[in-house]
């Protein structure tokens, strides 16, 4: 845990983010991180340093992600679910800036069991936004491929749960990459949403800022952990035009963020269990912590838009 | 620009078997609870041990999912699927015809193993 010196710019026009710099960055993003690009550099804020720049940005769009719920899971990693996903719930409701609205990236539940998906739908009647946007994990498309998922949350979707929004000017786009995976594979988007994404960006202006979200990463965070999909550089190619593209993820229980060009990359912790760093265990399963450090390995995500910044700024807290 | 390369890791794994199509009869979960030694396959740390399986004809092989992570028994040519098994949930099937039968968990498709049936 870097300490004693909190801030971090690197320039980004001509020379990337040094490993270093970024690894610093995700040493933070475990335990409640600011990570903001302006004008090209990437600054680095740790939560000391929030209450200074929450001055800068009142009046925008503000949302949380929250994600892999796993509602139903009950094993030694945690016993209770249905807590920690209330704590998050609290942790909503004790932001600053309210957020508008709140995405979920997958794994609501943990066997798609109709009364998992009504706990978790109950819970979050209770967080200070209304509306929740969904994309299906894996976990939720168990026995009928999705059918159940799409009817309860999918009505306003195409093909298998896809679709897309504006907010505050910002273009939304909900991608599904969990069905239809290969023997030996990673994530699948698939030829029709690729087509139907190819078309639903192509009339925006390149200043749109976008934000994307689906529960399997969108980039090769750990393919021999399956942490991956197939064709997102497909999906990433529609988007080179735009300055600003956002993309949130879940599935790996764990914050991690990577920039590359003007895309932010970024993962979600679980609100229900961690999952060990790549390869640092024999298997990405449920994680053990001692049961005083749970919530803080648990958490989620604000994202802000922020005037005068092009890209949105993705900041991680943990429950506790 | 000079682009960040996280992870670089080459992804190859390759499931080109055929199998043939058999007769074979699904028997239901937990009807085979003391499967005999040799046609268990345990499901354990996201993979399946064995991961070829070697038995005779008219065998009845036997997963069992020792995860805390649900997960699937699917065949890649279609030739038997198992419903979701939860944590120490079973699944049999009963292999009547000769062959290689390739099958990988459906949602974590890393996962991947094979039976032979000689």
């Amino acid at each position: 845990m870097v300490k004693s010196k909190d801030e971090l710019i690197h320039d980004h026009n001509h020379d990337g983010i040094d490993r270093r710099g970024f690894l610093k960055c995700m040493a933070w993003a475990g335990t409640g991180a600011l990570c903001v690009i302006q004008g090209g550099i990437l600054k680095s804020y740790s939560l000391s340093q929030m209450s200074q720049w929450r001055e800068k940005e009142k009046g925008h769009l503000s949302f949380v992600q929250i994600s892999d719920s796993h509602m139903g899971f009950n094993k030694a990693a945690n016993p209770d679910v249905v807590a920690t996903l209330k704590a998050a719930v609290d942790k909503i409701n004790g932001l600053a800036t309210p957020p508008e609205f709140l995405l979920h990236t997958g794994d609501i539940s943990h066997l798609s069991k109709t009364e998992e998906f009504d706990t978790v739908d109950q819970i979050l009647k209770s967080a200070a936004a209304k509306d929740v946007f969904f994309v299906p994990g894996e976990h939720d498309v168990l026995n009928d491929d999705g059918k159940q998922y799409l009817e309860r949350y999918g009505k306003a979707s195409q093909g298998a749960g896809w679709y897309s929004f504006d907010k505050n000017g910002i273009h939304f786009i909900g991608l599904v990459n969990v069905l239809n995976l290969k023997p030996g594979g990673l994530g699948t988007l698939g030829p029709e949403q690729l087509e139907w994404m190819k078309k639903d960006v192509q009339h925006l202006k390149q200043s749109t800022p976008i934000v994307v979200f689906a529960h399997i990463p969108l980039w090769l965070v750990y393919p021999e952990w399956g942490w991956g999909t197939q064709d997102s550089a497909q999906a990433l190619g529609f988007l080179k035009k735009f300055g600003s593209v956002t993309v949130l993820n879940g599935h790996v229980h764990q914050t991690m963020q990577k920039i590359e060009g003007n895309v932010t990359f970024h993962t979600a912790a679980s609100t229900a269990f961690p999952q060990p760093q790549p390869g640092k265990a024999g298997s990405p399963g449920p994680m053990k912590v001692p049961t005083d450090q749970l919530k803080s390995v648990l958490g989620i995500t604000n994202v802000k838009q922020v005037q005068g910044q092009h890209a949105l700024a993705v900041i991680d807290s943990t429950l506790g | 620009m000079k682009r960040i390369c996280v992870c670089i890791a080459a992804m190859a794994m390759s499931l080109g078997t055929v199998a043939l199509l058999p007769e074979s009869k699904r028997v239901s979960a937990h009807a085979q609870q003391g499967a005999p030694a040799g046609t268990g396959v345990k499901i354990d740390n996201f993979s399946f041990g064995p991961e070829t399986l070697k038995v005779a004809v008219g065998a009845t092989v036997t997963w069992t999912n020792r995860d805390d992570i649900p997960h699937t028994v699917v065949s890649t040519t279609g030739t038997f699927k198992s419903k979701i098994l939860d944590t120490d949930d079973k699944f049999s099937f009963t292999f009547s015809k000769p062959g290689t039968y390739p099958y990988f968990c459906s949602i974590h498709p890393k996962m991947t193993g094979k039976v032979v049936v000689q």
